[in-house]
């Protein structure tokens, strides 16, 4: 196991880079208590690595259903505008967004 | 049993329209000596009374409910044979859609969403007549023990206004012992029906995952969420439980199987019924006060035709938490990478670029305990850590579910304390860990998908209830059901304070 040999630990650039990936902005004082709560948390998880599961196929899913299939037919689409009506900005029938691609 | 007296007068303030059952009040308005509007008025006013001390609901519809309480009881006086719930006033855990109703999930980031449309569920209850008081509160998008994590204010223990009523599904416990309605829903992703049924000292069921459609139910954690009923009795839950269970072809997983009677052996006893007590359930991390009525409970049940087996061992089971804070983080860090603030909710505008805007738009519109599990997940869920946690996890998930199928080879059920301890005080525990530490005899049945009941259970240091849960096998509800209705029979504690 990759982490049985050390101690959990996080450093802040590792809490900052985990927020990157899941798009989370997070103030300075959110990183240092989450530098701690982690690495507190994952020693408690640590004990998992201790199991042995040798041969043993992972569970995937809750149920044991496989290959669901669902009949091919078309059904009504949701309301346009009961839909957009959510949106934090809309124009016209579309989603606004800041501009995705670089414009220059 | 009484609230706390000094902030919970009007609590104690009730109209004999607040003590029925959902099946005594059905066949009061079948008999025709109450109408669905007065019961409903009642319940309203009841809501109106309690929540300033209780604040179980996010939202009240209370006009909606007498337009429907009107039209259930134009249906019962035209002579139709009304739906099974027509007339009935139940509430929501706000997770779930309700179609032109404020849907928040407990976060600043559903602060405005109208849904277009119903959740399965939810539609199932319309369709068999009930009345929709309302949305619960609830921790943020699920994920908590207590109800002190809404982005909208925390929920009270109806029975001491100073404890927590667990989580997460605690405003639909909390609506329920302190009668503002006659059932509601939750969701139990790891014990958040079970537990906060166990601290308010009500009954609630997590059916069996895949018994019951999760269409509409914003998502949590995948492979584990269900949903599931509050009530005042085991019948109750049962009669729930009948309007919601069932296939759903906008579910790929749940079971495409026929729906049994759930109500059809309550009565059936505990007679030759083999009940594992296995070890791992009742040793480490329980209370005194908890210990002491399970040992009661058990003893209850083995003097009425139960036989209680002690000896199994379930070696794995104490690895449940463990796994449970890999996969649900996990699941949730892929689920909730939906809230982008583009397509609803809220949604953060004026940065630089758009990845800045959604940024903000997750920094803001999240919680802290939220942000720590999609951090957690996005951390087992990376290059590197992927075998040793989120594939490991899977991996000890399919031993723990052999170890159920090997205790329900010889027993019917198993049985054991719901939570380690009674309700704790608001703002008791501070360790994100700890709080974990509440879900330790529920998690179980999460990670095995099997079905499982807490009932009161007895009372344990403060006055405050103990529950008692039983895991019953895969699709085995209706046993999990008859053993709870004959425990309830036995023992008939109260299901609300001053009852």
């Amino acid at each position: 196991m990759s982490n049985s040999a050390e101690p959990n630990t996080f450093s802040s650039d590792q809490v900052r880079r985990l927020a990157s990936l899941v798009r989370i902005d997070l103030t300075p004082a959110e990183v240092e208590e989450f530098r701690t709560e982690l690495a507190s948390i994952l020693s408690h998880i640590d004990a998992l690595s201790e199991i042995d599961t040798e041969g043993v196929p992972p569970t995937n899913n809750g149920a044991d259903l496989l290959n669901v299939q669902a009949v091919d037919a078309s059904r009504p689409a949701l309301p346009r505008d009961a839909v957009l009506a959510n949106a934090p900005q809309r124009e016209d029938e579309y989603f606004r967004v800041h501009a995705v691609l670089d414009q220059s | 049993m009484t609230a706390n007296t000094s902030e919970g007068g009007a609590l104690n303030d009730l109209h004999d329209l607040h003590d029925l059952t959902l099946a005594e009040a059905r066949q009061r308005l079948l008999d025709g000596d109450l109408s669905s509007r007065s019961l409903t008025q009642a319940h309203l006013d009841r809501i109106a009374q309690t929540e300033p001390d209780v604040g179980a609901f996010v939202t009240v519809t209370a006009d909606e409910a007498l337009e429907q309480a009107d039209a259930a009881d134009a249906l019962i006086a035209s002579g139709d044979i009304p739906s099974p719930l027509t007339g009935l006033p139940i509430a929501l855990k706000d997770v779930l859609m309700t179609q032109g109703t404020r849907t928040t999930a407990g976060s600043r980031m559903l602060d405005s969403l109208i849904p277009p449309y119903d959740a399965t569920v939810v539609a199932k209850l319309r369709a068999a007549g009930a009345v929709s008081l309302g949305k619960t509160n609830m921790d943020e998008f699920a994920m908590g023990s207590s109800t002190e994590h809404s982005a909208w204010h925390p929920t009270s223990n109806p029975w001491d206004l100073e404890r927590v009523p667990g989580g997460s599904s605690g405003g639909s416990a909390a609506a329920v012992a302190a009668r503002q309605c006659l059932g509601s829903l939750g969701s139990d992703t790891g014990g958040s029906i079970r537990q906060p049924a166990s601290f308010c000292g009500v009954v609630g069921l997590k059916p069996t995952y895949g018994r019951v459609s999760r269409y509409g139910l914003i998502a949590f954690a995948s492979s584990l969420d269900q949903i599931g009923p509050f009530t005042r009795s085991v019948e109750d839950a049962a009669l729930l439980l009948q309007e919601i269970a069932g296939p759903d072809p906008l579910d790929s997983t749940c079971y495409d199987v026929p729906v049994p009677d759930f109500s059809g052996q309550l009565e059936r006893g505990l007679d030759g019924m083999r009940i594992a007590a296995p070890q791992e359930f009742f040793s480490d991390g329980m209370d005194d006060d908890v210990a002491e009525a399970m040992e009661t409970a058990l003893e209850l049940l083995a003097s009425n035709g139960a036989e209680i087996d002690r000896t199994p061992t379930m070696p794995t089971v104490p690895m449940a938490l463990p796994v449970y804070y890999i996969l649900a983080p996990s699941e949730c860090s892929a689920n909730l990478a939906r809230f982008d603030g583009v397509k609803y909710g809220y949604g953060a505008r004026g940065g630089e670029s758009m990845w800045s805007d959604m940024e903000a738009t997750r920094g803001h519109g999240f919680g802290r305990e939220v942000k720590r599990r999609i951090l957690l997940g996005a951390y087992a869920l990376s290059a590197g850590y992927y075998d040793a946690y989120y594939l490991q996890a899977q991996k000890v998930r399919t031993l723990i579910r052999r170890e159920f199928d090997r205790v329900f080879a010889e027993h019917d059920l198993i049985v054991a304390p719901t939570a380690p301890t009674v309700a704790f005080k608001r703002g008791a525990i501070t360790d994100p860990y700890q709080m974990y530490l509440n879900d330790i005899f529920t998690i179980p049945a999460n990670i095995a998908g099997l079905p499982a009941i807490s009932v009161p259970g007895g009372f344990g240091a403060g006055g405050m209830p103990v529950g008692l849960q039983l895991v019953g096998p895969r699709l085995d509800e209706a046993t999990v059901l008859q053993a709870a209705s004959a425990y309830e029979r036995l023992a008939g504690w109260p299901t609300a304070p001053g009852g």
